[in-house]
């Protein structure tokens, strides 16, 4: 079963009182920003702070850092800051090709020799943001054996788009979609937005209902009363995995009678519903204890 | 870095936080902690010594430090200094 990431928390970057406490919610990532939550002028406040969260406080989960755009003159400085105390995961925002990948990874090598750690052992996720990010996404998921996961950034893609976000969220069916698609063909997780109402709950619960269905692997949090919903929501319900395990009994059973045809309950299985039923029982598995139903 | 260019801030005086003010010095000062702490009486000590470690660490000497304590962790005291040294030698 690969790395759980149902939940990808947010934490300011330059607050050492959310940084210091971002483990205890339980997210299956916590992404310590040095972008967008981090105001122009204290850019190099955060990335020290950062740099020192990581390197003396035992999260007990994977860490991941936003760092600014390379574009940006932050970009590059975060990195060099921060690589040393080794991150698990680095996220890239408003991603528009895979150069941009390509060229980061060369930078993590590099600190990954200079510093002795294992080669390939610092990740990377990119965040799409934009119409060309989006029309690239396979080759921005392909570039690098780094990357995990491809994540969808709303806002500015809705600005993008010249419309506004809604409840329904159809402005972004397309994007989604697409992002999906690529993120499976290159074999890496899609995660998706962040949902900034925290006081609509039931806005929240509808979309995690759409995202899940479109086979999302989880989604951006921005505040910690968002990330257990998100686990209840990706855990398998015991319905789900009553019918798993009936299925790969009957899957079994036909193969050892050496039957052709496998049914249950009169409905036929084949390869891709057994395959399915294996990937519902290890994801309760690896969802047991960590917040899940 | 050995010497100070300019005084130079970082930090805030939130809660968990700390304020570090950095002043240049003429050499032969010393490095002179003035420091302000809810919890000066248990860590106090703590504080200063942290704060000039990080400061001699980086090859400082001479300087007067303002410290505004909100109940910083060490992580956080390191980090606001080392930011403020940063700035201080731009």
């Amino acid at each position: 079963m690969e790395k759980l990431r149902r939940s990808m928390m947010f934490v300011p970057g330059n607050n050492p009182g959310m940084l210091l406490n971002a483990g205890i919610y339980g997210a299956d990532t916590i992404i310590l920003d040095c972008e967008d939550a981090v105001a122009i002028t204290e850019k190099d406040s955060a990335r020290n702070l950062v740099f020192q969260a990581i390197s003396e406080i035992n999260y007990g989960t994977e860490v991941a850092v936003r760092i600014n755009h390379i574009s940006t003159p932050f970009g590059w400085d975060d990195l060099k800051r921060i690589l040393p105390a080794k991150p698990d995961l680095i996220r890239l925002p408003m991603c528009q090709g895979p150069d941009e990948i390509r060229q980061i990874d060369e930078f993590i090598s590099e600190a990954e020799h200079k510093h002795k750690f294992p080669a390939g052992s610092i990740k990377m996720m990119a965040a799409v943001e934009t119409p060309k990010g989006l029309r690239l996404a396979y080759e921005i998921a392909s570039a690098s054996p780094r990357m995990v996961a491809l994540a969808i950034g709303a806002e500015d893609f809705i600005a993008n788009l010249k419309t506004t976000r809604s409840k329904l969220g159809r402005e972004l069916l397309a994007a989604r979609g697409q992002l999906v698609l690529a993120a499976r063909e290159a074999g890496i997780q899609c995660i998706d937005t962040v949902f900034s109402d925290i006081n609509d709950e039931e806005g929240f619960k509808k979309e995690l209902e759409l995202i899940k269905e479109m086979g999302f692997d989880g989604k951006s949090v921005v505040n910690p009363r968002q990330v257990s919903v998100v686990h209840d929501f990706f855990a398998p319900t015991a319905k789900e995995i009553d019918h798993a395990q009936r299925v790969l009994a009957a899957y079994q059973e036909a193969l050892e009678k050496k039957s052709g045809v496998i049914s249950l309950n009169g409905k036929m299985i084949d390869l891709p519903i057994v395959a399915r039923a294996e990937r519902t029982l290890a994801y309760a598995k690896a969802t047991a204890g960590k917040g899940g139903k | 870095m050995s010497k100070l260019l300019k005084l130079a801030q970082a930090g805030t005086v939130e809660s968990s936080d700390i304020l570090i003010t950095l002043a240049p010095a003429d050499a032969g000062t010393g490095i002179r902690v003035e420091l302000v702490s809810p919890t000066m009486q248990q860590y106090g000590a703590h504080i200063r010594n942290l704060i000039t470690k990080t400061l001699v660490d980086h090859g400082i000497e001479d300087v007067l430090v303002n410290a505004n304590d909100r109940g910083a962790l060490d992580c956080t005291i390191k980090a606001r200094v080392i930011t403020a040294l940063q700035r201080a030698g731009e």
